[in-house]
């Protein structure tokens, strides 16, 4: 915000967002949106936070971690509007001490940056608690607040995410918010980033998506956990989940599908039918992971993929930067002396042997 | 893809040293828009429509003309109240609010949103857009309204007008 500096540091801002105030929860997502020295800061903060909470605590389960459910699909599925669904039944059912948080994306141009943020819309028609009466909260947390929904442009980052999720999903869980769901930008067949940052993937489709050798196809439909086949009251959603349900019957001949198959709900998010059904699966899911000691694997693999993510966020900056300056293996390039591939290994060579910027 | 004319005149700050080259190269326009919006973050809007108003085919415009001038644009859309986009400022961290209004209802809910604003402890400038009787607009303005656009505005009136109601801020934030 633009009054934001000179007025309240980042550590005050942290504790006003622990302490339930809104207001600077949506501050300090901005600063981590933001990246750089600000989002360093406010990632620290929170990591002494965390740290020094489950050291102090005797309470049992103190560093027990909110549940991460992500929603991914194509364009126009409904996963705005089935989450909207879901996160109203957990508002209601939830009673004391738990509001879920929902971090969701949509993507931002490639050409002018810019982005229409268009999942709230959906949402507010079901969760009427995100219209929050704009007051502090100086009880824990979200207690009583109604969920939290923060709507994010993917600035840049391909794979369905934005590269802040995991830092914001950090500051959610230190605010108290539970469950936190992330939702993904429209995907097509190979972005399945989400399965790296949640405990549970829930894949969305809608009728129509294809034949039995579509729903066979790598990507996206293999790595779901729950499969939720939306607008079932249209046309061919019988036949969509018949080819999912096939898919999986293959997958366990062939050995992919191991111990957790997914379940394939019917869902009809406009008129909340199924979302029942998915709270229950995706908390079957939840309960599988933690049966089967898997809930700590996937935790490292989201650690493993975001420190990987920054590293190449890091090679591209620089290599962005060293491009710009027009160096000779480029310029060779243009002219077309050499092949594209070999300035591009020249270059590569020269950064890696180099310091790199900031 | 976007002329470079238009990317010049609705790019995000006065322009810099390296823009005083003619923007003949659409290349380098869409370049310098693309440094732009790594340097500084997108100015975020929320939009919406309050009450009993359903005309929001200009609202849907005024969205891609902000999104096409690098903004980010966080859609409220129809039958909004005071509550619901404070808390949508509050959780979105919005640099400012717009308002479509084709219901004369203009004089009653800008004061209304401009005291929840205040009450909530938000410094977020309101810009509205729609029919406003030219008369009524000194009292919205004097009232703490930013800007009030009409009918016919052009793309970059309209970014304009959203920067404008930033004040002298370097775009962003």
């Amino acid at each position: 915000m633009n009054q934001l500096e000179g007025r309240s540091s980042t550590a005050d801002l942290l504790e006003q967002a622990i302490n339930g105030k809104r207001r600077a929860q949506g501050q300090l997502l901005t600063l981590i949106e933001r990246g750089g020295f600000a989002a360093d800061e406010v990632t620290e903060l929170l990591h002494h936070y965390t740290q020094s909470r489950a050291h102090n605590s005797t309470l049992a389960g103190a560093r027990c971690h909110a549940a991460v459910v992500g929603f991914t699909g194509a364009p126009g599925c409904g996963k705005s509007t089935l989450v909207g669904c879901l996160v109203a039944k957990i508002t209601q059912e939830a009673g004391v001490g738990r509001s879920p948080a929902v971090l969701a994306v949509d993507p931002s141009s490639p050409l002018t940056g810019g982005a229409i943020l268009g999942d709230r819309i959906r949402m507010e028609e079901n969760v009427p608690a995100a219209r929050s009466d704009g007051t502090d909260r100086t009880a824990n947390a979200a207690v009583g607040g109604g969920a939290f929904i923060r709507s994010m442009a993917t600035r840049g980052h391909a794979g369905g995410l934005a590269l802040a999720v995991p830092a914001a999903l950090r500051l959610f869980e230190a605010c108290g918010y539970g469950p936190l769901i992330v939702e993904t930008a429209g995907v097509g067949q190979v972005e399945v980033d989400v399965t790296r940052t949640a405990d549970t993937t829930v894949v969305i489709v809608a009728p129509g998506m294809g034949d039995a050798v579509q729903a066979n196809k790598s990507g996206l439909l293999e790595v779901a956990d729950v499969l939720v086949v939306n607008k079932s009251d249209r046309p061919g959603a019988e036949d969509a989940r018949r080819d999912l349900e096939h898919m999986l019957d293959l997958g366990h001949m062939t050995g992919l599908t191991g111990q957790w198959r997914p379940k394939v709900i019917m869902t009809t998010a406009t008129e909340g039918t199924g979302a029942d059904q998915v709270i229950n699966a995706v908390q079957a899911h939840r309960e599988h992971l933690e049966h089967a000691g898997q809930l700590e694997a996937r935790r490292e693999a989201r650690i493993h993929q975001e420190v990987r993510d920054r590293v190449s966020q890091c090679l591209e900056t620089a290599a962005e930067y060293h491009l710009g300056t027009k160096p000779d293996p480029l310029a060779a390039a243009l002219k077309e002396r050499i092949t594209p591939a070999a300035a591009a290994a020249a270059i590569s060579q020269h950064l890696l042997a180099s310091d790199m910027p900031a | 893809m976007l002329s470079p004319m238009y990317l010049a005149a609705t790019s995000n700050k006065p322009l810099s040293d390296s823009s005083h080259q003619p923007a003949s190269h659409q290349e380098s326009a869409s370049h310098q828009a693309s440094v732009q919006s790594q340097n500084q973050p997108p100015i975020r809007v929320v939009l919406a429509k309050l009450g009993l108003d359903g005309h929001d085919r200009g609202l849907k415009v005024v969205a891609r003309m902000l999104r096409d001038a690098s903004m980010e644009v966080i859609y409220l859309g129809l039958r909004q109240t005071t509550e619901s986009v404070i808390a949508a400022v509050e959780q979105e961290d919005a640099d400012v609010i717009g308002l479509s209004m084709h219901n004369a209802g203009h004089l009653a809910l800008a004061p209304r949103i401009l005291q929840a604003l205040r009450d909530a402890g938000l410094d977020v400038p309101v810009v509205i857009g729609g029919i406003v009787p030219e008369s009524d607009i000194a009292t919205l303005t004097e009232m703490g309204i930013s800007a009030v656009l009409h009918p016919g505005s052009s793309a970059v009136e309209v970014a304009e007008a959203v920067r404008g109601s930033l004040g002298e801020q370097p775009v962003g934030k």
